[in-house]
């Protein structure tokens, strides 16, 4: 079973995001912000981590720059999921080593052609 | 469902299939009611059977053919079904380049293009390997019944949902621009793809003859006869040693004698020896 890790700091968005994913047999662990994320990732690497940019505490962003310098084997594909929907932070997200970008808000088919893109499913 | 609701289906539903050929399934008539209440409200028509006798009427063709596209399904997506679309822009399209590489001239349609995708994922795969079409002349064509899909195709402007779907964001950034809540094709990638309107039922006009032909995912709204018309309509239209590509879940089997199943390539038709004709 692949699994996926969702950062994101509001619940319902989580919330749906395990829904969709649960359906496309993942096995789903959550965090609400970049910290969080950083203590689940130590303890073991998912195949894919939907990853929110502003939440409290640790972004997006830093806790992408963390992960990748961390340079763990096998890495997870990261894919942003946020509503900063401009093509200068989705270039940044890029160059920081993001695999994937989606614009929120999302459905079920933009996570699906997504994974797909990545090889994931 | 009254009488006079049931009639209005059947009216609207015989538009639809005189205009493109499609049918409607009696138990999918509900699907018709969901699709016209936009265009009825915009016009301020109050219910279906009033739109059913201004459509029996046709004295405003505009309003019929609005009402046939907002009936036809347009969906789509960038590289859509991907490991068949992988196939053709990986092996397939390799094969075509060495069977052309004397003329060095590539031509693809992509009929039933609905609002572009299917054009212009080619298009993006043939820019990100421009180092190996280097010298070539190529041409692609897509083609819809439908004049709204069509100034869409064109425009090459899609809403932030259509251009997630299918696109990665690598492909998405190099070759569409930001506009708001759009974005639009580059210059570059629209400018190697010509969008006009043609309808599968009718001859094909003179569009000269492609590699590979994309007739994906309109056959499985016709009925056999139909389907079989479509089919051999296209068959002049192939360049030989052209491959033909369908959706994911047709096949010419069982519709024509024109084409048979590649050996080659899964998933993809050729001309049956002898058997083009026009
Ligand atoms: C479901 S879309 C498929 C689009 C694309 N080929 C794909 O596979 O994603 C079907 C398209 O077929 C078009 N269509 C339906 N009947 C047609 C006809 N008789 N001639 C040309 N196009 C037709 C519709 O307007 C619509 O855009």
């Amino acid at each position: 079973m692949k699994s996926c890790l969702i950062v994101d700091d509001s619940k319902v968005i989580r919330k749906v995001a395990r829904h969709i994913l649960e359906t496309m047999q993942f096995e789903v662990t959550e965090a609400a912000d970049g910290k969080e994320a950083l203590d689940h990732v130590a303890q073991a690497t998912p195949d894919v981590i939907l990853l929110d940019w502003n939440m409290p505490i640790m972004s997006g962003m830093d806790f992408l720059r963390a992960y990748r310098s961390m340079n763990a084997v096998p890495s997870a594909k990261v894919i942003f999921c946020t509503t900063e929907n401009g093509i200068g932070h989705i270039q940044a997200a890029i160059d920081e080593g993001a695999d994937e970008y989606v614009m929120k808000p999302f459905d079920r088919e933009t996570i699906e052609s997504k994974l797909q893109i990545l090889g994931c499913i | 469902m009254s009488i006079g609701e049931a009639k209005a289906y059947r009216t609207l539903s015989a538009a639809l299939e005189r205009h493109t050929g499609q049918t409607v399934p009696t138990n999918r008539h509900w699907r018709i009611d969901m699709a016209l209440k936009p265009l009825m409200r915009r016009n301020s028509v109050p219910d279906l059977q009033t739109l059913a006798a201004l459509i029996e009427m046709d004295t405003d063709p505009k309003l019929t053919r609005a009402c046939v596209e907002a009936m036809v399904n347009n969906e789509t997506s960038f590289f859509r079904d991907q490991p068949n679309f992988a196939l053709l822009a990986g092996p397939v399209l390799d094969h075509i380049r060495e069977l052309r590489s004397d003329t060095k001239r590539l031509r693809i349609w992509s009929a039933a293009c609905s609002t572009g995708q299917e054009a212009y994922s080619i298009a993006i795969t043939i820019l990100e390997n421009a180092e190996k079409w280097r010298g070539w002349t190529i041409q692609i064509l897509g083609t819809d019944v439908s004049a709204t899909a069509l100034a869409q195709a064109r425009e090459g402007r899609y809403s932030q949902f259509e251009i997630q779907r299918g696109l990665s964001v690598t492909h998405m950034i190099r070759h569409f621009e930001q506009q708001g809540e759009e974005w639009v094709a580059k210059d570059a990638l629209r400018k190697m793809v010509t969008f006009t309107e043609h309808n599968m039922l009718t001859p094909v006009r003179h569009f000269g003859r492609f590699d590979v032909i994309l007739c994906r995912n309109v056959l499985m709204y016709l009925n056999d006869d139909k389907r079989t018309h479509v089919l051999e309509a296209i068959a002049p239209s192939m360049e030989e040693g052209g491959l033909l590509m369908l959706g994911a879940a047709e096949t010419v089997i069982g519709q024509t004698q024109k084409f048979r199943a590649s050996r080659a390539f899964r998933g993809f038709y050729e001309l049956t020896p002898g058997r083009q004709g026009a």
